[in-house]
């Protein structure tokens, strides 16, 4: 029972890891950037709704749309100010332009936050479960990333395949001079991107957040991890891929954390090495390599 | 325009092609002198200069393997903490078994060479920025094994258990290491440019696809630089080991800080230039030594910098220089001189 325990608790796990891919699967499939900020902006939007509720009062719940607007608005900036430029410049630059920020996040977060956790309680919330009998238990929280993970995913798709401006985000992505040519300003379609990543990436870093109780300013270097292994554990360009993926991960790590209390990262690493060798392209994707 | 047909005999005398000429004699000869004079430096100055100068070494050696890697073959590696890590922690078991440390930089190298081998395999599986992830898990994984073994101290590092006793005599053989391997990776990065197997690297550099439909086999030379920077990066990494005798913990020595700093020094110097590496090298470690003990602030200004330099300055300082003036130290262009 402890074993289809982990596995249940990887399951509930992974939704988090989904919903973190999601921003980062989009920003690579529209712009070809890798976004090696990915894991910093979690841990931003999980600062943001942190600090708002901590020093404003905030309620908590609200915290989350206050830090998908801020980070979604800074999403705008960085897109208009600095990506735009390097994606004009070569392949390299938009990639260095994030690692600068994954450099700048983190520093600035202790400079004036210490690295002491800010922490985000959330209540008898996270620790309330539906209790399923013979040992197995279903926390609420986890189920809610869950459920958002899937509404965020869902709405995504539908966005990209059933209205006009996820047409053109579509089309930007497959051809940006073609769609020059039929009148779309495509950095209009990347700032817009660029949004709706930054503001799921902030969701994401708010859920890991509550669950965890807190948050520290280096995180991101282990979440960013999880996000691409996730993205590519579910095959690039497929959405639900990516819902597979982090639910493979999150049961990876569960299963690992259930052998050996140090082994759930490891577990987890190996099993998106694994998937390398023996199907590069992702459990439901087209082609890595592309 | 008028097209000009020229005369039959003409066709055949090619005009010449020149690479370097005096530049390569003068810049070899430069480069010698300074590499003499930093060795005469132990006799000259007091065993705290050249102590800060062994910093120096591994950081322009690790600049000049980074820049290989990306630089010429397009691979933006944030994972080479791995063999940086590797180099440090195989040097233990090589001295454990008698092996001074100095060969021991050596012997560790080219096992991290065979061992990188397959892990190439792996790795190529991605590219560009799944790739610099991909690498970045490969040396977590390979931390996490390490820290396993409670002989190599587990998660608390440990100290070398054989070293030159005498402190003058070992701080001026360590630096005397750290300048060989310097002078290996820059002079060898030199060499292998030079090379028609740097040729095929330049024609990858500028378009992969556009050198693979003329016959360079574009998977062998990425391997090849891929190999060549895990041995470089080992060799670092025993020079880090051998200057602190030891490692005080695998969460630094396997950090990924060691590639943020790699890929500062060479966007900061120049990325695709030989010269380009040292400068940022040179530019990072005067960054480091005058402003560390500002703390955050100096990190926070490391990454606008490195976001502004990418943005404004993307040819980095060598390397705008070099464009401007068409300078080299360490000339591997060819000019037609018609």
């Amino acid at each position: 029972m402890t074993w289809l325990n982990a596995i249940l608790q990887g399951v509930l796990l992974g939704g988090i890891f989904a919903m973190a891919a999601a921003g980062l699967s989009l920003v690579f499939g529209v712009m070809r950037i890798a976004n090696l900020a990915h894991g910093d902006l979690m841990i931003l939007g999980g600062y943001v709704a942190s600090v708002t509720a901590a020093h404003y009062g905030v309620p908590v719940p609200v915290t989350i749309v206050v830090s998908m607007v801020a980070v979604g608005a800074l999403g705008y900036l960085v897109q208009r100010s600095m990506l735009d430029r390097a994606m004009g410049i070569g392949e390299l630059a938009p990639m260095l332009v994030t690692f600068g920020i994954s450099v700048i996040i983190p520093n600035v977060l202790v400079q004036v936050f210490s690295s002491d956790a800010q922490p985000l309680p959330i209540g008898s919330l996270g620790t309330a479960s539906i209790d399923l009998g013979g040992g197995l238990a279903i926390g609420w929280f986890p189920l809610i990333t869950v459920a958002a993970a899937v509404a965020v995913l869902s709405s995504l798709h539908l966005f990209l395949y059933r209205t006009q401006p996820g047409r053109i985000v579509r089309a930007t992505s497959d051809d940006r001079a073609v769609v020059r040519l039929m009148g779309v300003d495509n950095r209009r379609v990347y700032a817009l991107t660029s949004v709706i990543a930054f503001a799921t990436v902030a969701l994401a870093g708010v859920l890991y957040t509550m669950r965890q109780g807190g948050v520290t300013p280096f995180e991101g270097q282990l979440t960013v991890l999880f996000a691409f292994e996730t993205v590519i554990i579910g095959g690039l360009g497929s959405l639900w891929g990516t819902l597979a993926g982090g639910v493979v991960l999150g049961v990876a790590q569960s299963v690992g954390a259930q052998i050996s209390p140090d082994l759930p990262l490891l577990a987890g690493h190996v099993v998106f090495l694994l998937v390398l060798v023996f199907r590069p392209q992702g459990l439901f994707g087209r082609s890595v390599l592309a | 325009m008028t097209v000009q047909t020229a005369p039959a005999a003409e066709v055949t005398a090619l005009p010449p092609v020149h690479r370097g000429g005096r530049a390569t004699v003068l810049g070899l000869t430069g480069t010698a002198a300074v590499l003499l004079a930093m060795a005469a430096l132990p006799y000259l100055v007091e065993s705290g200069v050249t102590a800060q100068l062994v910093k120096l070494c591994y950081l322009v050696a690790l600049a000049s393997m980074w820049n290989l890697l990306a630089g010429y073959a397009g691979m933006m590696s944030m994972g080479q903490q791995a063999f940086i890590g590797l180099g440090a922690y195989l040097l233990f078991i090589v001295n454990d078994h008698g092996v001074n440390v100095y060969a021991g930089t050596l012997v560790v190298s080219a096992v991290v060479a065979l061992l990188a081998w397959p892990v190439s395999y792996l790795a190529f599986r991605l590219r560009g920025g799944y790739f610099a992830v991909g690498t970045w898990v490969i040396a977590e994984v390979v931390r996490l094994i390490v820290v396993r073994f409670d002989s190599l101290g587990a998660a608390s590092g440990r100290t070398l258990s054989d070293v030159t006793a005498d402190p003058v005599l070992r701080r001026a053989f360590t630096y005397w290491l750290a300048l060989a391997v310097m002078a290996a990776a820059v002079l060898g990065t030199y060499a292998v440019l030079r090379s028609r197997l740097g040729l095929s690297l330049q024609a990858i550099r500028d378009d992969d696809t556009a050198a693979g439909s003329l016959g360079v086999n574009v998977t062998r030379g990425k391997r090849i630089i891929y190999i060549t920077a895990a041995a470089g990066c080992a060799a670092a990494g025993a020079v880090i080991c051998v200057n602190s005798l030891g490692v005080a913990s695998p969460t630094q020595i396997f950090g990924v800080q060691y590639s943020a700093l790699m890929v500062f020094m060479v966007i900061i110097g120049g990325i695709g230039t030989i010269e380009g590496p040292v400068v940022g090298a040179i530019a990072y470690f005067l960054l480091d030594k005058y402003f560390a003990q500002s703390g955050v602030w100096y990190l926070i200004v490391v990454g606008a910098a490195a976001i502004v330099v990418s943005l404004y300055l993307p040819r980095g300082l060598w390397g705008t220089l070099a464009h401007r003036t068409g300078f080299a130290v360490f000339p591997v262009r060819h000019t037609v001189r018609l």
